[in-house]
């Protein structure tokens, strides 16, 4: 597990049923690229999330298959449709098979 | 100047080798285009991109893609090393056909992004964007 991840995520607090709202998500990740080479010249290895999925009560709201050339620090911003209260649920997929969840309630109101 | 034999060989090899190797360079982006899309025709209306002129560090470009009807986004940087970038795929609950993020650029190139409609039709688009890695702006 790459060290000192920690996904950030922002879901406004309410929305009204059946509105569009914007969602931005920012994880802290190196996403070594597996192109960079350390100073002995020796090719540092690939580490990087490949995949980040957004889900809003089980059902998918985005799945992105990302590959080595997302920068470090993977942002995305998307919207999402919310027809009924209840919470978003983010999870990223790393090279080395963890993955790192994030949930984030929304009201109707 | 008066060309030898071996002169005008030379020549040739260094031409041949111009025009072969800018299609080498792009035949794995048209391959991954063409798997995305099973080798259909690609249209040229349907999908945005929207990514700075002039990025001044190539570490981080914020792109953006937007294709309404669209149920997946493939994005290619076309001068990396690997090509590939990200493939968007929108779920039930997605809000809109529009995601933005930020990339890494190897150099000056074209990004290309390519729309799968729910129509089952694709549509392609592509941007030119320089890039300034020595990040004085020059």
């Amino acid at each position: 597990m790459a060290s000192g991840v920690k996904p950030r995520v922002k879901v406004p607090k309410s929305a009204a049923a059946g509105e569009v709202v914007t969602l931005k998500t920012l994880i802290s990740h190196p996403m070594e690229s597996g192109q960079r080479k350390d100073k002995d010249g020796n090719v540092i290895p690939r580490s990087i999330i490949n995949r980040f999925t957004c889900d809003f009560n089980g059902q998918n709201v985005i799945d992105v298959k990302m590959e080595p050339a997302i920068s470090t620090n993977p942002y995305f911003e998307f919207e999402a449709l919310v027809p009924e209260a209840g919470e978003f649920t983010f999870t990223w997929y790393d090279d080395d098979g963890s993955t790192y969840t994030e949930t984030k309630p929304i009201e109707i109101g | 100047m008066r060309l030898t034999r071996r002169d005008t060989f030379g020549l040739a090899l260094g031409a041949m080798a111009l025009t072969v190797l800018p299609f080498r360079a792009n035949a794995s982006v048209e391959d991954m285009i063409a798997e995305f899309t099973g080798g259909a025709d690609i249209g040229d209306s349907g999908v945005d991109l929207t990514a700075p002129e002039i990025a001044e560090n190539g570490n981080t470009v914020p792109i953006s893609v937007d294709a309404p009807g669209a149920s997946e986004i493939l994005v290619l940087a076309a001068g990396n090393p690997t090509p590939a970038v990200a493939t968007f795929a929108f779920g039930p609950l997605a809000g809109s056909r529009m995601a933005s993020t930020r990339i890494r650029l190897a150099g000056t190139q074209e990004v290309i992004a390519v729309a799968k409609l729910e129509d089952g039709s694709f549509a392609r688009t592509a941007k030119t964007v320089k890039v300034t890695i020595g990040g004085c702006g020059g």
